[in-house]
């Protein structure tokens, strides 16, 4: 491509509707993206903004509305259209192939791979384009094995290596650490403001469109609910456009101090290395009754074995775990019994069965209990309808019925469903990771509040979050971990957010 | 002593000739399901490709147009099973058990005339020559199949790593996501990956009945076919590893026979199944619990 072609291109969506079956996920939905500007497309969860930007490019098809790409009316059916035109998306889940390198990934994206690839000068030229990005992904290391962050960190290079001229980024800063995420946006607005790149962003943190974003469109079930400049616009006015209402709910309440009372204790757990990874070394750790226990840490360091082993996931090598003074094995008996309730990260893969109907995902902790905990052999459908109605009212899930696969549910609404699950009845330990992960704002406090909630009444809640200023929220006492490691422990009230990020990086 | 190197030499010559086949199998079985699919079809191809490079010798006098013959029929059985998988709702495996029973049925149908005459064989390439004892010598006779799979292998590898085709059977095997995403066309890929797969499936066929003893009749094949799917995750889908892998199992099965050649009888049956007993405990190993197969590719029904 030469330099000529590379100038930003300004697209406008106009009179966008999308129905699956009965459902209405957009209509009638308009918006105008300004040629090198950052725009924000804002709205609650299941608002249909994933929805209208895989209609912009080709992953669906609306069925009204046009397209305009430069003020031309264009169609576009597949994504192979839209690349043609230079448009590109990042999506939600990810799109490298794990078993590649990160230079195979990049070279492959490409429109004009040659038929045999010289890979000493393809590695050449990539290292060369590298040394223009502001972070550093490495070229020969296996996509699969990469943590979050940085394959998040290799789709974006991958758009900007693929030379988009338009280029939406569906929640980008979700897995990112705050740092990265300000240097990430920061670099994409340089490129959107010098005229090579349009970006849309679709985000539900309104710090970052307060600092980055130049316009905003609103989205809000499925209805266009308003656009303007972000200058001209404060948190309160975005906030009443998506929920419709002026103000967040205010931050939960805690109520009393942890009760001297170990529900859950690890000792000297051990798990094996998995492909080079070093395994967990926890030697002590507990959380009482009445507790938040938040354990903080870079992404990659140990959280997701610790809750794969609380949560039966992954087996260990050594140790003990006890809940009330109990030997733990995760098994669903065991579970039963001392009321351990677990809300996985990425809930949709860990902890629903996508195939399956909202009903029965809502009924999969109980299904096989009657009320008296007798075992039960022929199922309660009607039992199991009237309880995931009663969930879906409690805690607002918006879905076209209850009785559709779980999976075509917007990423919010699945999140709901598991918290709902997994809250519902008697809870003594609770084990949540990131549990906001991509919810709107009005769900994070939710969410959050709920969880304050279950502490307050005598629950102990072991929070493992990336999320530093969620877990300085909430917790009573913060765990930070680094390299499968406890490496440091201290009481959440006034604790230092400096200190502890230097305790994440192993500085401590 | 003499024995022990009578052994010796008679398990090094069998297992270069017992591994030919399984070597072909398991590059062919190693590009199907690298695309994403697995095709214990292969089997079929196997003994279709032995029925058809026989009688195509017989018929036109001359060995390496069976060869060519065995590939194309193998190609038209696995384009069949390729295509049919490209429907939705069609489960490979299935697919796969069906195709291995037509392969070898239409073989032993079309195949009864060829039981009796004797076709011209591909000859061998003496590597011994220079040896005086004609029992050494015997031994270092190697198939030209055999470089042939070699070659196979390391082409194959290669074509993995640096041309286009590979990477994209690469990406279509490993993630269906990133496949639609890059708009590339997955069944045709697959389609393309199985037909050559058993391609390769069949020219082991053709070494099984043009090869030294060389001859067709129903018993040909003990299950290679079968046996390379097993073999393939030894290898982790890995070409190169496949050479290595198929020189274990034939190692094993030569096992057997060259105790045999010293008059060692005892257990002859037992010595027979060192092949399935490899197997067995090759993919024991590899199942090592905890730990994720290395190497699998993520569209795989049986990894799913
Ligand atoms: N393939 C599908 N089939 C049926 N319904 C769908 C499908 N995809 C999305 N929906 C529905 O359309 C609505 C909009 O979903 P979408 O994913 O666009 O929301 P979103 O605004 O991106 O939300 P989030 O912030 O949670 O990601 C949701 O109610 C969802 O359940
Ligand atoms: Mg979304």
């Amino acid at each position: 491509m030469n330099d000529a072609t590379m100038h930003a291109i300004g697209v406008e969506a106009i009179g966008i509707g999308k129905r699956f079956g009965a459902f209405n996920a957009l209509s009638d939905v308009s918006m105008k993206v300004h040629p090198a500007t950052v725009h924000g497309l804002l709205g609650e969860n299941g608002a249909g903004k994933s929805t209208l930007v895989k209609c912009l490019l080709g992953y669906y098809r609306a069925d009204e509305g046009s397209l305009l790409v430069d003020d031309k009316e264009v169609t576009i059916e597949r994504p192979a259209d839209a690349d043609a035109l230079g448009l590109g998306m990042v999506y939600q889940h990810f799109t490298l192939v794990p078993s590649m390198t990160v230079a195979e990934n990049l070279v492959m994206a490409r429109r004009n791979v040659p038929g045999v690839i010289d890979w000493r000068s393809e590695l050449a030229q990539l290292e060369d384009f590298m040394r223009g990005m502001p972070f550093k992904v490495p070229l020969t290391v296996e996509a699969g094995s990469l943590a979050a962050g940085e394959r998040q960190k290799t789709e974006i290079v991958k758009q900007l290596y693929l030379q988009r001229r338009f280029l939406v980024l569906d929640e980008p800063t979700s897995v990112l650490t705050p740092q990265e995420a300000d240097e990430m946006l920061g670099l994409v607005r340089d490129l959107a403001h010098s005229g090579q790149l349009t970006i849309v962003i679709i985000t539900h943190k309104l710090k970052e469109v307060a600092k980055f974003v130049d316009e905003v469109t609103v989205l809000r079930r499925g209805k266009f609910a308003g656009a303007g400049l972000v200058r001209s616009l404060g948190p309160t006015d975005l906030t009443a456009m998506m929920i419709g209402e002026p103000h967040a709910p205010a931050d939960p309440e805690r109520l009393g101090a942890p009760v001297n009372e170990v529900r859950l204790e690890v000792r000297d757990l051990r798990t094996a290395n998995d492909g080079g990874r070093a395994g967990l070394s926890v030697d002590h750790l507990t959380v009482n009754a009445h507790e938040i226990v938040g354990i903080a840490g870079v992404s990659g360091n140990g959280q997701k074995d610790l809750l794969e082993v609380l949560g039966g996931q992954q087996p260990m090598q050594s140790g003990t775990i006890a809940v009330d003074g109990t030997p733990y094995g995760a098994t669903r008996a065991e579970s039963q019994a001392l009321h351990v309730r677990v809300l996985p990260e990425e809930p949709l893969r860990n902890g629903c069965v996508p195939g399956m109907s909202v009903v029965d995902n809502l009924a999969l902790r109980s299904f096989d209990r009657g009320e008296t905990k007798t075992p039960r052999r022929w199922l309660d459908r009607a039992g199991m309808a009237a309880r995931a109605r009663s969930m879906i009212q409690a805690y607002g899930i918006r879905a076209p019925s209850a009785e559709v696969p779980i999976g075509v549910l917007s990423g919010g609404n699945v999140q709901r469903c598991v918290l709902a699950r997994e809250l519902d009845g008697v809870v003594r330990l609770l084990i949540v990771a990131n549990p906001c992960f991509g919810l709107d704002v009005k769900a994070v406090a939710e969410t959050r509040a709920r969880i304050m909630a279950a502490r307050n009444a005598g629950t102990a809640v072991l929070l493992i979050s990336e999320d530093l200023d969620e877990i300085m929220e909430l917790s009573d006492r913060i765990v930070v971990m680094h390299g499968g490691k406890v490496v440091h422990e201290m009481p959440a009230a006034g604790a230092d957010p400096q200190e502890i990020g230097k305790h994440m990086l192993g500085h401590g | 002593m003499d024995s022990l190197a009578t052994v010796i030499v008679a398990m090094l010559a069998g297992s270069l000739r017992v591994s030919t086949p399984f070597l072909f199998v398991s590059l062919g079985e190693c590009l199907t399901e690298k695309s994403g699919r697995i095709n214990l079809g292969n089997e079929g191809a196997l003994v279709l490709g032995a029925m058809v490079a026989y009688a195509t010798s017989y018929e036109t006098g001359s060995p390496w147009c069976g060869v060519l013959a065995a590939a194309f029929a193998g190609l038209l059985l696995g384009g069949l099973h390729g295509a049919i998988c490209s429907m939705t709702r069609i489960n490979d495996v299935a697919m796969g058990i069906a195709f291995m029973l037509a392969g070898t049925g239409i073989a032993f149908f079309f195949g009864k005339p060829y039981v009796q005459p004797s076709a011209p064989l591909l000859p061998g390439i003496p590597f011994g020559f220079w040896l005086e004892s004609p029992r050494f010598a015997n031994a270092l006779m190697v198939s030209p199949l055999f470089i042939l799979g070699v070659a196979a292998a390391f082409a194959l590898h290669w074509f993995f790593r640096t041309t286009r085709m590979g990477l994209r059977i690469r990406i279509v095997g490993d993630s269906q996501d990133a496949a639609l995403a890059l708009g590339l066309p997955i069944n045709r890929t697959r389609l393309l990956a199985t037909g050559c797969g058993s391609a390769l499936a069949g020219i082991g066929g053709a070494f099984l009945s043009l090869c030294y003893p060389g001859s067709w009749n129903e018993g040909l094949s003990s299950g290679q076919g079968l046996m390379a799917v097993a073999l393939v995750v030894f290898a982790r889908w890995n070409p190169i590893n496949c050479v290595y892998a198929s020189l274990l199992f034939g190692a094993a099965g030569a096992l057997g026979p060259s105790l045999q050649t010293v008059g060692f009888t005892w257990g002859y049956y037992l010595f027979y199944a060192a092949p399935y007993v490899v197997t067995l405990v090759v993919l024991i190993i590899t199942a090592k619990g905890g730990q994720s197969l290395r190497g699998m590719p993520g569209q795989l029904s049986i990894g799913r």
